[in-house]
């Protein structure tokens, strides 16, 4: 049964190398170093190339390049030109945008995010000029432009996140900055300063569709190695001509779950589930700050999030309370080690350490022992 | 009523892993078999649980409804219903609808021909929720750490769970799996894309064959990794998300309790910098 589980290509046939069909005039001839690679060809093809490169693509490469070596320079200058501190502290450092008081100043100082300007300057027009590559190179094969929109939907969100909301909001300080630690601080930070971002309606689409993207193509991979004894993966012909192997796949999943895709569908499915990713979470980013100041907030106005009343005084008897005192001291050694927890694992609540057994307030009642005939902090049990 | 003009040649008994030919039927587009009856069994119990559940809690408003799992003092032990009890029944009947799904999946593989790819696709899925509600929690002794059961619940769980590591982005398993994710989705964006355009050339003639898909990926990138591979490399790529999704949380707490910013620290510790100046830490 192993063996039709296709997991692997178990024998490669290597035929003559294919250089593909021929370009409209106006074209630029394919690179013509014939490549292949047996690891490759474990997985898929074992063909590497052959390359277009065209203008856009050299001149994407070329501001591309200039984008990293702005973004690396300054990194490097940053810690003093050193070579080793730029590699030991390189997922620290960062290329930040302008601060806020520059506002929307296109011509900051060097120093003041003249190079984050600079940078991101260059980063878009290679991102665009690759984009306009997706566009030409599916034209030129006469293929549809699919690709190309997909892709523009990813732009549409590292826009919104650089380019389109800091001009709403006024600065560019409100946009990323380059880095990989940075970024992710910056992503943290956001979603603090806006009341969790959890609570925006367009970030859970966005979460879902990328969730759902996953499972779109954990089903559809899997689904189409299961009948690939059938020629499951011709996906063309399936679908310009069904045959056993997406009638088998469909009826799985007809069987399995009441309903199905079809060859040609599924792709739309994937493709539309991609897409929405991007441009749902787009969208909440630019109403982020924008539209909503607070996302906790306004899902309390809306009924969807729990509200805590703080403008009325409580007078009724003491509300139950579970002191459970503060964490217990960590090991000395613990601070930047991989193994701070005891072998005996204490630090990790044993069941019958949690609360001593008197100390239980029955369901909505207060406690009995009034606080300071509670057990001191120390002897209780560690908050989880 | 539900059958595909050519579905009845393919409706043929066996392939069953239990109970013969007793469930061996289908109803309407679904097929039965015995692992179908124990996915209603358990699917059933468990929503008629959350519904009583929030029969029991202060809301109905379904984006607040939440069977919350039981409090740390009742640690590994069992709690009543009202307690947290319900949550422990819940978790049950839902690993038992799942592993019941899954293997209904393998009894219609094998009526099918096909490989065992989806339901081991979804055995991934499975691990993931088992690890969030069974192992993680078990490790940290206490039922407590599972996760709620409602819309905006859970998320205020991963909210609060993630900042108990002060920023769970720094988490190395967190940033592998979110990368498979993008990766993921972008992949498919590539591969929905590639087919739709071959077979949707628009007014530029006829539908394409796979030799102008890998021409397209080979102009624009270099490589073509071709029509089987792609499927093996999506598959991959969502697996290794779902499966280093479960790392990130089996090693925050039982593994790692500080924040994960810390954790770094090894890095800038190594012994190989000593030869640097110092610069500036960060």
């Amino acid at each position: 049964m192993t063996a039709y589980q296709n997991i692997f290509t178990q024998v490669q046939v290597r035929g003559p190398y294919e250089t593909g069909p021929a370009l409209p005039q106006g074209d630029q001839p394919r690179t013509r170093g014939k490549t292949y690679s047996r690891l490759l060809g474990w997985i898929g093809n074992a063909q590497l190339g052959p390359i277009y490169l065209g203008w856009t693509g050299v001149a994407s490469l070329f501001c591309g390049f200039i984008a990293i070596e702005i973004i690396g320079l300054n990194m490097w200058a940053s810690v003093g030109w050193d070579p080793i501190e730029f590699v030991r502290q390189l997922p620290w450092l960062a290329l930040e945008p302008p601060p806020p008081e520059q506002g929307l100043n296109i011509l900051p100082p060097l120093n003041q995010g003249g190079w984050w300007l600079m940078a991101g300057f260059f980063l878009t027009t290679s991102i665009i000029l690759f984009w306009i590559r997706t566009y030409n190179r599916a034209r030129s094969l006469g293929l549809g432009t699919h690709v190309a929109w997909a892709f523009a939907s990813a732009i549409w969100l590292y826009l919104v996140l650089g380019f389109i909301r800091p001009i709403l909001m006024g600065s560019w300080s409100e946009a990323v900055p380059f880095g990989i630690f940075p970024h992710l601080d910056w992503t943290g930070a956001f979603s603090i300063t806006y009341g969790n971002l959890f609570y925006n309606p367009f970030h859970a689409l966005s979460i879902a569709f990328l969730y759902g993207s996953a499972l779109l193509f954990a089903m559809h991979g899997a689904t189409v190695l299961a009948v690939s004894r059938y020629g499951g993966e011709r996906e063309i012909e399936q679908i310009t001509d069904r045959g056993t192997a997406f009638e088998r796949g469909a009826l799985f999943w007809r069987w399995t779950m009441g309903f199905n895709a079809t060859a040609e569908s599924i792709h739309r499915w994937a493709w539309w589930f991609a897409v929405l990713c991007t441009l749902t979470g787009g969208i909440g980013i630019l109403l982020t700050g924008t539209a909503v100041d607070n996302w906790y907030l306004w899902a309390v106005e809306h009924n969807f999030a729990p509200g805590y009343d703080t403008s009325a005084t409580y007078v009724g008897p003491p509300l139950p309370v579970q002191d459970q005192g503060p964490l217990p001291p960590l090991p000395a050694d613990a601070a930047g080690s991989l193994t701070p927890v005891p072998e005996d694992g204490a630090i990790i609540p044993t069941p019958e350490a949690t609360i001593p057994e008197g100390n239980v307030p029955a369901e909505g009642t207060a406690p009995t022992t009034p606080p300071e005939q509670r057990p001191a902090p120390s002897e209780q049990a560690p908050r989880n | 009523m539900a059958l595909l003009s050519f579905e009845r040649k393919y409706r043929v008994r066996g392939g069953t892993l239990l109970g013969g030919d007793l469930f061996d039927f289908w109803v309407g587009p679904f097929y039965v078999g015995f692992f179908g009856v124990t996915t209603i069994f358990f699917a059933s119990l468990g929503t008629a649980l959350i519904i009583y559940g929030a029969a029991i809690g202060p809301t109905w408003n379904v984006w607040l409804i939440s069977i919350n799992p039981p409090d740390a003092r009742y640690g590994l032990g069992l709690a009543p219903l009202k307690e947290g009890g319900l949550w422990q029944v819940i978790t049950i009947c839902a690993i038992g609808a799942f592993v019941s799904w899954a293997l209904r999946q393998v009894e219609i593989s094998r009526k099918l021909g096909m490989g065992l790819h989806v339901p081991f696709a979804f055995s991934f899925a499975i691990a993931a929720y088992v690890t969030l509600v069974v192992i993680r929690p078990v490790m940290l002794g206490a039922w407590a750490n599972g996760f709620p059961y409602g819309i905006f619940s859970h998320l205020d769980w991963v909210s609060n769970t993630g900042y108990q590591y002060l920023n769970f982005h720094y988490n190395p398993a967190h940033m592998i799996a979110v990368s498979f994710f993008f990766t993921t989705c972008f992949a498919l964006a590539l591969h929905g894309s590639l087919i739709l355009s071959a077979v949707n050339p628009g007014n530029r003639g006829t539908v394409k064959s796979p030799e102008y898909e890998d021409t397209f990926f080979r102009d624009v990138m270099g490589y073509s990794i071709g029509t089987l591979g792609i499927h093996r490399l999506g598959l991959f790529l969502a697996l290794a998300a779902v499966f280093f999704s479960a790392v990130c949380m089996i090693i925050s707490g039982p593994v790692w309790v500080l924040g994960w910013p810390e954790w770094w620290n090894w890095w800038l510790d190594l012994p190989i910098w000593e030869a640097s100046s110092g610069g500036s830490n960060p």
